[in-house]
Order: structure tokens, then C-alpha cells, then sequence
């Protein structure tokens, strides 16, 4: 049992070449073992290991580089435009400059960053969490990452040829109808977030069925980490609401390309259907990019407290309650259409209810602090901050939730506060201080505390000072979406103290990156278990071998590393004995709800055609761009022959195999 | 006591709110506006209050926390008792707090969202990239349209029905210190209302996005009590002052094939209705006065002025721009 946290040693950063946390992993792994299982489970050397890795680890790690890199160009957007806004009247962007920036700022941050961000962790902690070896479907996992890459790189392409989306993250019809918008801007628009949309889903499926599946025995649904329920709640919710929006950029695509008349005025479309399926597919994925947030804060921040989460049950049923909520707000988005007010009304209501599974989270973090015992680690304070900065967006939400005063506040800069303090505030500061406490794990060495504290410093003051001013832009009359403002219009000193804000916040991320630089070059050795945590993924190794677990653990309560100082319960949690499965490439499929083992699965291994099915799907949609049917045809046909092979029966597997059991 | 209220207001906005021509918090030129405006300033002060406690709680439990782990140093784990009360406690305190806020906001709605008196006036607003068109139709004979753009002229102390749709993307109807905001969509005909209790001018925005130049896409309504109101309409209703001007001959050949001056042969429809041009407020929808300054430098750099803007450069020398300028600044 690891108590041997040294807090000053860990405050002081590097220096010492003791591990903060010196004893072995719970979990045992005896080396004859650990060789047998790296033979099945490692990768092939070379290319066919980089490209056709399936490993959760991997494909985790490299969503998290991907969605970062994405960041990091979404913001270096934000402040382009933020030099263009800081005084009236500017001219260092021209409108379609400013229009082609914005619209992709949205796009990236919400597509390419927000959710891939949360599939990164979940990919790489479920299994280590759930005490699997891996997700229910490796292949589909690495498929839906190449995916993500492709349709990111898709949508990006476009930005050389001045072709970028114009037509905001929204992409409101007629302004992207072909009459208002004849380039191929919204083209790419259409269909980058189609082919998105395919690796969502598949990513989607993937958590839901290894949910279901994928767990150590005993890890029945009551013991399950509460980032697991935020992902599973956004997963289901994304396999609902995902076809709307990718059946809304096909039939746009189609009145753009093939005459067809779905939101077209004059052949009888509606110009609105547009933005109830738009929304009917947003409002829901916005807390898609919240919930699994929430979930590592709930996880997380009661480590650093030294006690369980206070009101595990209420925060679980808050998450799956917030998400079914959230299929009942869409038209919040939509007040001012003219829509009738009694309809809208029922709308603002249900808006207003959704504070309430919020309000759950925040007290029960908030009682978890004061009933814990906190370490004042960076993980700690941008937990901490997650709830304040959770707290303004959910006020200045329930002010968007009143019907009345979203009349004036809606597409103002009201709005853009609001939607920076929700996303920045619950998802960005999470996910960094989830890097924080989980980098240990990914990469076995810690980052610097000292240098962490400049960067939380630096993020909340400078995040603070850019958003919280937009308060009152939006309260003041500026609208969204304005590539300038007249100097009459009294905008003008808010304006630049906001872009100075937003210059000091992408100065803390930047120091951010370099603390992750050097904590992987020269961060002190983590050890197993560094931040005392009481889950599975702290029971391996840092980082942990390839198979996650030599043996697999049999779960007995919510807290395995815990149980002897909770005394909860007089079962203990077994990792010394347990299920080998050492046969080849194999692991343990439960009962859905109570974890009882059920089969051995046997698991497939490096593969390329994941990479290859993505690579097959850009000259399909790029000949769809571009109208080729040529390269259209042989992207599809590429496509089909590899699914082909994908689907292609394997050789006979055993049917009949013994259990080995260690211990 | 108003005033104390106006400068806090000022003080909160950094300058930017109570002199603000689009602010809404200050300012209210309505009884939709007053409504709106105390709701904007409650839900606000109730969203500072409960930042505040949360704010101290959160600090109030960080030093609880702080303490506790420096009696029982070590890396001790333990479940305390007692934290479900704050769950309960604080959703429970919360409860009433939302509920008053959705009743407020019901009877707000109700009050906002129907106009309390039949219309004394419908106005047709039709949005166009990016630039607003007006029309009065007189309700007597429908062939009768007074269309001017970019400034709307009401009567105070009447409800005006505002008739709200699109000739090209989706725009928004928005004067902020007078009512709510409203959609203005192709194909369908929104419906809000007006009333000024104050003359004076208010200034209005497109509040959606609807491409290149929505930024720019402003315009002024003007409230006038009732007797300049009727002055005004018979000024609009009366046709252009005829000239034979080269500048009007000049307009014929080069701008007449978008504009309309109604009562010359200038017809167009794609930009516009310039009839009584000069005695609009602004031009270029909002962005400048109408000062012959002003006039000369849209006509003279067009695109530099509002790029995107749908108005082609026309080229004129110098002295045909002047006259094309005098002959605007004829249009009274």
C-alpha cells in the first residue's frame, strides 16, 4: 500500500531520482508472465506498429497530441481576430478574413479539439479504470482517431485556397445556401463534417460497447468511475444526436450541389429546418463536451481532497440526467425566430430545470473539499477553478434560459461569455488539470508544481480578464459575429482590455506545453501510484505495460486502493490472484450490469487497415468537393475493398479454452 | 437615485454601458424596454450574488479543508460525514431561486411578447445584405407604399406592428432599447411590435449573422410625436423634387438601374429607395452621417469604405461625383 506521498519533495519539482511513489505496483506482474504477454500484446516493429497500433494507450495519447495541436491553431485564430477587435474601426483583417477565422475557431475548437480532447483521456483511462486490457473494438478505436485526423486535415486543406468554412460553426441556411455562398467554402464545410461525424460515431459505439463489456469482474455499474458514466452518457447521447447534424450537411450538400430544395425558400424548403436540426444535434453535443469533463473533475479532485467524492450516486444520475434534459432545450438556441412564444416557452422552462443536476455537481465538489483534507497541488486549483468558472456559466446560463432576456442577450457577446465560461472554464480547465494528474500515468514522471502554478495563475487571471468584460460587451449591445465596431459605439477600451486577457491566457498555455515538454524529458520518476489515488489505473505500472493488467483484478468496491483506510466494507479488492489469460491476445468480457466474467475475448492485433480505410475515405470526399467523379470512385472502391478484408472471417477460433488463474 | 444607478452602470461597463447607443441596461425608450431592462439588471445582480457565495464557499471550504489536513498530517484517507447536507442544502436553496426567476421571466414574457393595444401602424421591414428596407402601406389603398431604408420613423405613444421579413439570408431586427429582438426570414413573415414612449432616435442592429458586412448592418428609428409624425409621412408620400441637373442626368445613366427616386425614371430594385434621400440621418446603413462629406466618400472609395458592401464602385471623375452628391443632397 502506497502512503508514502511526499508532498514537499513533489513541490520542490525535480531533483531527486527517488520515485514519488517507490513501491511496485499493486497489480502483480511476474516477469515470465509479463514476457509471454508482451510477445501478444506488443507491436510489430517499425512502420506497421506506428500506423496499425490498436493499443487504447496509444490511440489515447495521440487523440490528446492531436486535439492540443488543434487548440493551439483554433486560439492562434482567436488571437488574430482579438488583434482585429482591440480597437474600432480596424483594418488588419479584411470581413471574409475575419468571417473564414471565426467560423473555423468554432469549428475547431468544438469539432476537432472539445470532444477529441475527452475521447483522449476516456481512451486511455477506461480501460486502465474499468481494469480491462483494452476497448471492446481496437481497430474501430484506431480507426476512429485516423478518422478525426483526416477530417481535421480535410477541413484544413481549405484554408490555403481561401476556401475555408464562412459561414460560422452554425452555418445558418440561406447565408451557406449556394446562391449566398457559391465558393466551395461551405462544401467543405458540409462534408468535412460528415466524414467527422462517421469517426464520432464509431468512436461513440466503441465506449458504449466496451462499457457494457469491457470490465474487470466486480466492477459492477455502482462502482464505476464517474468519468465512465460522463462518457458513456456522451457516447449514447452522440449516437442520437450526431446523424442530425450529418444528415443536415448531406441534405445541404445536396441543395448546394444537386438542385435539391430542403432549405431552399423558393422550391418549399425551410430555412429553419435547418437550425432545428442543427441544434437538436448542438445542444446536446455541448454537454457531450462538458459531461466527461465534469466526469475527470469528480474523479480527480477528491484524490487531491483525500476522500471520496461526496454524493457519488447524485453526480452519476446528474450526468445521465443533464444529458436527457439536454435533448429538451434545443430550441433555446432559437428564440428569436419567431417560433411561437408559447412553444418557446416550454423551452425556457426546460432550460431552466438543467440548472439543477448542475447545481448537484457543484455542491457535492464543494462539499468534497470541505470534508477532505486538500493538498494544494495544480491539479487541485484548476479543479477547483472548474467549479467557480462552471458557476459564472451556469448563471449567465440560466439568464440565456429566461425567454425574455435572451431576446436581448442572444447574439451578443453576452452569448460568446457565456459559451467561453462553459467550454474554457469546465472543459479546457479540466482537461489541463487532468493532464496534470494523469501525465504521471501516461508518461511515469511528474510535471513541475512550480511551473504549474505560474501556468494556472496566468491561465485563470488572463481567462478572467478576457471573457468576464464580455459580460458586459453583450450587456452594452455588441453583437456577435462582427468583424469591427465603430468607435461610437463604446466598445472600444473593453475591447482591447479583453484582447490582453486573451494574449495573458494563451501565454499560460503556452507555458503550459512547455511544463508537459519537460516533464516528459526530465520530470521527476512518478512511481505507480504518485498521487495516492484509490482507482484501478493506479494499481499498474507508470506508464503501464502494453496489457495493462498481467492479472486481471476482481473489483469489490468503489475505491479498490482505498478500502483498507474507508473501511467501507470488509471485502477487499484481489489483485494478487485473478484471471491470467495469457493465451495468445486475450481478455475478460463481463455482464453488462453486474460484472460477472462471461467470455474470453480473443482480441485482434496491429493492424493497418484503419489507416488505410481513413486514407481511402479523403480522395472519396475530396472528389466529392470537387466533383470528380473519378477520384470519388476510387476512393469508394478502395474503401470497399478494404471494409472487405476488414470483414473477412478469421481463421477458426478456439471455442473451448481452460481458465488459468494466478495466485 | 436613477442616476446613482446609471453611473454604477457606467462604472460596471467600463465606460461601455449607459452612453452605449445599442446597451439595453440603461437608457429604455419603452415600457417593453423598462420590462426588459429590469429583468437584464435583476438576473444580473442575482447571477453576481451567487458567484459571491459560491466564491465563498469555495474559499470558506479550501481553509476548512487546509486545516484539517494540517491537524491529521500524513496521507490519511478518510470518509468525513456530512457532506450530502451540502448537496441537499444547496440544490434546496437553489430551487427557489430558479422558480422565482422563471415566474419573473413568464410575466415578463407575457408582458414583452404582445403589443396592449391594437397597432396604431404596421410597417413592412424587409432585411437585405446589408441594408434595411421600409415600407408603409397605407392602409386605406394598398397601392400606396412610401419605401425609404435604413431609418424608421414611428410614431410615439402607439403600438407600432412591425412586419419582419428577408430578400436574401437571415437577418435580425434589433433596437435594443426599445423591444426584443426578432428573426427576419426568407420565405416567412415575423411579426413584433413598438412603441416609443419618447421621441428621439434609437439605434437599431442586424443582430444575426448574415455574412460579409453584418457588422454593418445598422439603421435608426426615429420617434416622432404625432403631429411631426403626420408631417412626416406627407413629406414621404410626396414624390421627388424634380431638377435638371446634370448630377440627376448623371444619376439616370449610372445609379438609376438599382435605385428608385420615385417620380423620375429611376426604378431600380436591387439597392435603396433614395426618393427622399437627404432627409435620412445616416447612410451606407448606419455606418456614416449623411453629411455631403460623407456622401462624396462612399461614392469616391465604396469598397474601402464598407468592403463587401454590394454597392459597386462606381467610377466618376471628381467634378461628376459633386454633382451626383448635390443632386443626393436635393432629395429632401
Amino acid at each position: 500500500m502506497s502512503t508514502s506521498f511526499d508532498e514537499a519533495a513533489l513541490a520542490s519539482g525535480d531533483g531527486s531520482s527517488r520515485p514519488v511513489d517507490p513501491s511496485p505496483p499493486l497489480s502483480p506482474n511476474p516477469p515470465d508472465i509479463a514476457q509471454r504477454l508482451e510477445v501478444a500484446w506488443g507491436e510489430s516493429p517499425g512502420l506497421k506498429g506506428w500506423f496499425g497500433s490498436v493499443d487504447h494507450k496509444v490511440i489515447g495519447i495521440r487523440y490528446l497530441f492531436t486535439a492540443f495541436l488543434f487548440l493551439v491553431v483554433g486560439g492562434c485564430e482567436a488571437l488574430v481576430m482579438r488583434i482585429q477587435l482591440a480597437r474600432p474601426d480596424a483594418t488588419v483583417l479584411t470581413p471574409e478574413q475575419y468571417n473564414q477565422l471565426f467560423s473555423m475557431h468554432g469549428v475547431t475548437m468544438i469539432f476537432l479539439y472539445a470532444l477529441p480532447i475527452l475521447s483522449g483521456f476516456s481512451n486511455f483511462l477506461w480501460p486502465l479504470m474499468l481494469g480491462s486490457r483494452d476497448m471492446a473494438f481496437p481497430r474501430l478505436n484506431a480507426l476512429s482517431y485516423w478518422l478525426f485526423l483526416a477530417a481535421g486535415i480535410f477541413l484544413y486543406l481549405s484554408f490555403p485556397f481561401g476556401a475555408a468554412p464562412d459561414g460560422g460553426w452554425f452555418a445558418y441556411v440561406p447565408n451557406t445556401a449556394s446562391e449566398f455562398s457559391p465558393g466551395l467554402n461551405i462544401d467543405v464545410y458540409c462534408l468535412g463534417l460528415i466524414f467527422l461525424g462517421i469517426s464520432t460515431t464509431v468512436g461513440s459505439a466503441n465506449f458504449v460497447v466496451t462499457l457494457l463489456r469491457m470490465r474487470a469482474p466486480g466492477m459492477s455499474i455502482n462502482r464505476l468511475p464517474i468519468i465512465v458514466w460522463g462518457t458513456l452518457t456522451a457516447s449514447v447521447a452522440n449516437l442520437f444526436a450526431v446523424p442530425a447534424v450529418s444528415l443536415a450537411c448531406l441534405f445541404l450538400w445536396f441543395d448546394r450541389n444537386l438542385g435539391t430544395h430542403f432549405f431552399e425558400v423558393s422550391g418549399g424548403g425551410q430555412p429553419l429546418l435547418w437550425q432545428h436540426l442543427f441544434w437538436i444535434f448542438g445542444h446536446p453535443w455541448v454537454y457531450a463536451i462538458v459531461l466527461p469533463a465534469m466526469g475527470m473533475v469528480s474523479d480527480a479532485l477528491p484524490v487531491h481532497c483525500r476522500r471520496p467524492l461526496v454524493g457519488y450516486t447524485l453526480v452519476a444520475m446528474a450526468t445521465v440526467a443533464t444529458m436527457v434534459v439536454g435533448f429538451g432545450v434545443w430550441l433555446h438556441h432559437m428564440f428569436a425566430t419567431g417560433v411561437p412564444t408559447l412553444a418557446l416557452s416550454f423551452f425556457s422552462a426546460a432550460s431552466f430545470v438543467i440548472a439543477i443536476p448542475s447545481a448537484v455537481s457543484v455542491f457535492a465538489w464543494i462539499a468534497t473539499i470541505w470534508t477532505g483534507r486538500a493538498r494544494i497541488t495544480v491539479p487541485f486549483l484548476f479543479f477547483t477553478s472548474v467549479i467557480l468558472l462552471f458557476v459564472i456559466g451556469g448563471v449567465s446560463g440560466v439568464m440565456t434560459a429566461s425567454l425574455v432576456l435572451d431576446w436581448q442577450l442572444t447574439d451578443t457577446y453576452f452569448i460568446v461569455a457565456h459559451l467561453h465560461y462553459v467550454l474554457i472554464g469546465i472543459n479546457l480547465f479540466a482537461v489541463v488539470g487532468a493532464v496534470y494528474h494523469w501525465f504521471p500515468k501516461m508518461s511515469g514522471r511528474m510535471m513541475d508544481e512550480r511551473l504549474g502554478r505560474w501556468v494556472f495563475g496566468l491561465m485563470f487571471i488572463g481567462f478572467n480578464l478576457a471573457f468576464l468584460p464580455m459580460h458586459w460587451l453583450g450587456l452594452a449591445g455588441m453583437p456577435r459575429r462582427v468583424w469591427t465596431y465603430g468607435a461610437d459605439m463604446g466598445f472600444s477600451t473593453t475591447n482591447m482590455i479583453v484582447t490582453i486577457g486573451a494574449f495573458l491566457f494563451a501565454f499560460g498555455l503556452l507555458l503550459f506545453f512547455i511544463n508537459i515538454w519537460r516533464g516528459a524529458r526530465a520530470g521527476r520518476v512518478a512511481g505507480p501510484n504518485p498521487w495516492d489515488g484509490p482507482t484501478l489505473e493506479w494499481a499498474i505500472a507508470s506508464p503501464p505495460p502494453v496489457y495493462n493488467f498481467a492479472v486481471i483484478p476482481l473489483v469489490a468496491s468503489r475505491h479498490p486502493l482505498w478500502e483498507d483506510r474507508l473501511g467501507d466494507t470488509d471485502e477487499r479488492s484481489l489483485f494478487a490472484e485473478g484471471f491470467l489469460l495469457d493465451q495468445g491476445k486475450e481478455t475478460l468480457a463481463v455482464t453488462p450490469l453486474d460484472g460477472e466474467p462471461d467470455v474470453i475475448l480473443k482480441m485482434p492485433g496491429d493492424s493497418w487497415l484503419p489507416f488505410a480505410l481513413s486514407i481511402s475515405l479523403m480522395p472519396l470526399f475530396v472528389g466529392l468537393l470537387m466533383h470528380s467523379v473519378a477520384l470519388a470512385a476510387i476512393g469508394a472502391l478502395a474503401a470497399l475493398i478494404i471494409l472487405i478484408l476488414w470483414f473477412a472471417p478469421h481463421p477458426a477460433t478456439v471455442q473451448d479454452e481452460a481458465v488459468r488463474v494466478y495466485g | 437615485m436613477r442616476r446613482a444607478r446609471l453611473c454604477l452602470a457606467g462604472a460596471l461597463a467600463l465606460g461601455g454601458c449607459s452612453g452605449t447607443p445599442l446597451g439595453y441596461m440603461s437608457g429604455s425608450g419603452s415600457e417593453s424596454g423598462d420590462i426588459l431592462q429590469r429583468i437584464a439588471w435583476g438576473f444580473s445582480a442575482i447571477a453576481v450574488v451567487v458567484t459571491l457565495i459560491i466564491l465563498l464557499l469555495i474559499g470558506a471550504a479550501i481553509g476548512v479543508s487546509i486545516r484539517r489536513a494540517r491537524r491529521e498530517p500524513g496521507a490519511a484517507v478518510a470518509r468525513e460525514t456530512g457532506g450530502l447536507s451540502f448537496i441537499y442544502w444547496g440544490v434546496g436553496l437553489s430551487m427557489p431561486v430558479l422558480i422565482a426567476m422563471a415566474v419573473w421571466n413568464f410575466i415578463a414574457t407575457r408582458a414583452v411578447a404582445e403589443a396592449p393595444a391594437a397597432p396604431g401602424l404596421t410597417v413592412e421591414v424587409t432585411g437585405h445584405r446589408w441594408w434595411w428596407e421600409i415600407r408603409y402601406r397605407d392602409p386605406g389603398q394598398p397601392d400606396h407604399v412610401i419605401t425609404t431604408a435604413n431609418q424608421l420613423v414611428i410614431p410615439t405613444g402607439v403600438p407600432v406592428r412591425i412586419d419582419l421579413t428577408s430578400g436574401d439570408v437571415i437577418h435580425d431586427f434589433w433596437v435594443p432599447k426599445l423591444g426584443p429582438k426578432m428573426d427576419m426570414i426568407p420565405g416567412r413573415t415575423n411579426v413584433t411590435w413598438l412603441e416609443a414612449r419618447d421621441a428621439g432616435s434609437y439605434r437599431g442592429q442586424c443582430a444575426e449573422y448574415c455574412g460579409l458586412e453584418h457588422a454593418r448592418m445598422a439603421f435608426e428609428v426615429t420617434a416622432l410625436a404625432s403631429p411631426a409624425f403626420a408631417r412626416w409621412m406627407a413629406a414621404e408620400r410626396a414624390p421627388a423634387t424634380l431638377s435638371d441637373t446634370r448630377g440627376q442626368q448623371l444619376f439616370m445613366a449610372r445609379c438609376a438601374a438599382c435605385h428608385t427616386v420615385r417620380g423620375t425614371g429611376a426604378a431600380g430594385i436591387y439597392g435603396p429607395d433614395l426618393t427622399h434621400f437627404a432627409s435620412r440621418p445616416t447612410i451606407a446603413a448606419g455606418l456614416l452621417p449623411n453629411s455631403v462629406a460623407a456622401r462624396e466618400r462612399w461614392l469616391a472609395e465604396t469598397q474601402a469604405v464598407k468592403p463587401g458592401a454590394l454597392m459597386p464602385q462606381v467610377e466618376l471623375g471628381d467634378a461628376d461625383r459633386h454633382a451626383v452628391v448635390r443632386y443626393l443632397g436635393s432629395l429632401q
